[in-house]
């Protein structure tokens, strides 16, 4: 099902060119406002509100913006200058997130939870890291706890088999927590290294799912007190300024341990991440580029940033 | 992030009611912060600008700056505004096709299309009395075709039979066949999640479109969209060709910034909203009240319809007796309460209500949350039925009492007879006004925090 195309361009170029429309976007606004031009009032104003339609948020932009005035104000300045400047702003920010995601081996199994809001990619980035953690020659085992929407169970034994490894389940309808606990024992008797628990989406407001959810935590704490040693929230890179609540209150109530993002194969930017790195500093282990398989990757922070402010192709090495 | 929004807002507008007089500046400087206020909803930048132009015009014209109350005058053109790039007037489904009927739904990946393709079904069936068949084009997703047919089992609506390897092009025609010869009123046909910069999945689903002539394509959006909202909804409108918009999840807590954003730039309407994970989650678009929402408002209306929804109608019936007489005792407010918690509590009540972000602190200093609300209803379940209804035979002694008996403190059942009272004033002041009926919609309500107890 995977464009052959696509697997053979280094994961870096395919980012770039999921973020390209939205970077010349981005770029050419740059252009259109500091060709041949100082920095003015009128100027920074237009750059703060570019950088705001870049989902970047209120409080990033102004800063991007802050930055220049102190800099550079009343000068003149060129596009490739504001885009080296805001490429680095964006990286400072996005440096001390960018973790990859460590599974060490003290603990076996090594229990990695995924929550998160509908639609956001949960099922399918669980076969992706399945995927690269079996090819890293480590042993997964999977548990299908989206026991609410329809055949979610039946797709995560899909990506169990392309991923080649063993799946838990339970029907539909049935009791979420009760699979995990199932999960872990499975999981410990088998021996395996990494169990990833699915679990069905909800909305951070919907205060009864969330509640679910800290049940679920608290079965799997009672068969290991030092689990889940991932909770991982999975963000949908087309999402506005809500992303920010969805961290805030999925931090709250289920102890998140980190971040995913996917969807950076299209025109959204993604730039909400640098607002919660900078609101929340939570770890953000990697991103979704695509539907195959191959298509998740660490997530760099310099590369992010270049891809975002459309300046150079000096990292391309992947 | 939300509640100071709202707040900011609310003081922008507080600040220009209070004026007696309106400058060119005071207006300019409000509309500023309506900018923000739009895009930390998520509204996208060419549609705000365009928005705040246009405001500007209308607000610092003659009409306005002469007007007796100028400021109340912005706020209302901004709400106007607002509801009739939202629309104006809902809209339903078109149905006026002969039969079989077709219904494409197109979206990004993960934006309900599933879920919402099973609501439109089980919505047509229950109220227009339709006969559908459903499909599946999805065969890219695992399991997509699979959860089309549980939910169509789930709610009794056929879906066709999956042929394993058979194209979407392909299942579309054959859907259609076999509406035909089912005799079925309306096909369904559900596709898979594309990016809409995918060149060739974009063809892919402009293919199922020119052959199986759709009399509504309609574009799942999530509501959570950010800036990119106008980027999705231009591309499938320019590559497909949509006659509606569906914007998902919008039980969710975001401002819903996208739904401005999509109709503005495709000006196709917003025909449905998704409220829920349940299957009758699907409600008709009402423009003025996303317009409130989005300008943190809250949604007066809805709350409205809610409660009529919930409130049993002889205890309305009764209260209304009541408060007509004058009289409003501790039996009423414990219905009242029940209600309330009924309605989903404090903080569902409060997501649909003006000036939340204000309240919600009130509220909390008065530490009025749920639980209070049970703590309440237990305080007013110790008083005898006399004192229920004189709460005026209350004295320290019997005070002292409902505070063992429900386990709560004087102080406690101090606020709630307070809160009583001052509801009981509260409902003589509305008999006052008379009887004009519900607040018309987007309206902030007057003194809405009397309602509040007060430390």
């Amino acid at each position: 099902m995977a464009d052959p195309e696509d697997a053979k361009k280094g994961w870096f170029s395919r980012l770039r060119d999921g973020l390209r429309r939205s970077k010349s976007n981005l770029s050419s606004g740059i252009n259109e406002i500091f060709a041949k031009r100082r920095l003015d009032e009128a100027a920074l104003q237009e750059l703060e509100d570019l950088l705001i339609s870049s989902d970047l948020g209120v409080a990033t932009a102004g800063r991007v913006t802050e930055r220049l005035r102190r800099a550079k104000f009343e000068k003149n300045i060129s596009p490739d200058e504001v885009r080296g400047a805001l490429a680095e702003e964006i990286e400072k920010v996005l440096e001390p997130v960018a973790q990859p995601l460590e599974i060490g081996t003290e603990h076996r199994p090594h229990i990695i939870l995924m929550v998160g809001v509908n639609g956001t990619g949960k099922t399918t980035t669980i076969g992706k890291l399945a995927h690269q953690l079996k090819e890293q020659g480590r042993s997964v085992m999977l548990a299908a706890g989206d026991t609410f929407r329809a055949a979610a169970i039946e797709q995560l034994e899909i990506w169990g088999e392309r991923a080649g490894v063993p799946v838990v389940r339970t029907k539909t309808g049935g009791d979420a927590a009760g699979l995990t606990f199932e999960a872990v024992d499975k999981a410990r008797s088998a021996g395996v290294e990494v169990l990833i628990i699915d679990t069905a989406g909800r909305l951070q407001n919907r205060q009864e799912l969330m509640d679910e959810l800290a049940k679920i935590i608290r079965v799997i704490r009672k068969k290991d007190a030092s689990a889940p040693h991932h909770i991982i929230l999975v963000l949908d890179a087309t999402t506005g300024q809500n992303a920010l609540r969805q961290v805030e209150v999925f931090g709250e109530l289920a102890d998140i341990t980190g971040l995913i993002m996917t969807k950076l194969d299209g025109t959204a930017r993604g730039g909400v991440l640098v607002a919660c790195a900078e609101k929340f500093g939570l770890p953000v282990h990697t991103i979704g580029v695509g539907e195959s398989i191959e298509d998740l990757h660490a997530f760099e922070a310099r590369a992010f940033a270049e891809a975002i402010a459309g300046t150079g192709n000096k990292s391309e090495a992947s | 992030m939300f509640e100071s929004l709202t707040e900011s807002l609310s003081g922008v507008f507080d600040k220009l009611t209070k004026r007696g007089i309106l400058k060119e500046e005071d207006v300019t400087a409000a509309l500023r912060e309506v900018r923000i206020v739009l895009l930390e909803a998520d509204v996208a930048l060419p549609v705000v600008k365009d928005f705040v132009a246009r405001i500007k015009a209308r607000a610092v014209g003659r009409e306005v700056l002469k007007s007796v109350a100028p400021g109340q005058q912005v706020v209302k053109i901004v709400n106007d505004e607002m509801v009739a790039m939202l629309g104006g007037e809902a809209e339903d489904l078109n149905l006026a096709a002969a039969p079989p009927a077709v219904i494409l739904m197109v979206g990004l990946q993960g934006s309900g299309k599933t879920t919402t393709t099973a609501k439109i079904a089980k919505r047509l069936v229950e109220r227009n009395k339709k006969t559908i068949l459903m499909a599946s084009l999805d065969v890219r997703r695992p399991a997509a075709q699979e959860q089309l047919k549980v939910l169509g089992e789930q709610i009794d609506v056929a879906t066709l039979p999956v042929v394993a390897g058979q194209m979407p092009v392909d299942i579309a025609a054959r859907a259609i066949s076999a509406a035909r010869l089912q005799g079925a009123d309306i096909v369904l046909l559900d596709t898979a999640g594309r990016m809409h910069v995918d060149q060739g999945m974009m063809a892919e689903v402009a293919a199922i479109k020119a052959a199986s002539n759709p009399v509504e394509t309609l574009l799942v959006a999530d509501s959570l969209t950010g800036q990119d909202a106008v980027n999705v909804a231009r591309a499938f409108d320019q590559q497909v060709g949509v006659t509606g918009i569906i914007l998902t999840r919008m039980d969710g807590d975001g401002r819903g910034g996208a739904a401005l954003s999509m109709r503005a730039v495709t000006g196709k309407p917003i025909k449905l909203i998704g409220t829920g994970e349940k299957l009758d989650a699907i409600e008709i678009f009402h423009p003025s009240r996303i317009a409130s929402r989005i300008l943190g408002m809250g949604d007066v209306v809805s709350l409205v319809e809610k409660a009529a929804e919930t409130i049993e109608q002889e205890d309305a019936e009764r209260l209304a007796k009541k408060m007509q007489a004058g009289k409003f005792d501790l039996d009423d407010l414990r219905a009242q309460l029940r209600q309330m918690m009924k309605m989903g509590g404090m903080q569902g009540l409060l997501s649909m209500l003006p000036g939340v972000g204000k309240m919600k602190n009130q509220m909390a200093g008065a530490g009025l949350d749920d639980k209070a609300l049970k703590r309440q209803e237990a305080i007013i379940n110790s008083m005898t039925p006399k004192e229920r209804r004189h709460a005026k035979i209350l004295n320290a002694s019997r005070k002292r009492r409902l505070a063992a008996g429900s386990g709560t403190t004087i102080q406690e059942v101090n606020r709630l007879l307070k809160m009583h009272k001052q509801m009981g004033s509260m409902m003589k002041r509305m008999k006052k006004m008379g009887s004009k009926g519900m607040l018309p919609p987007g309206a902030m309500p007057p003194g809405m925090g009397h309602l509040l107890p007060k430390k």
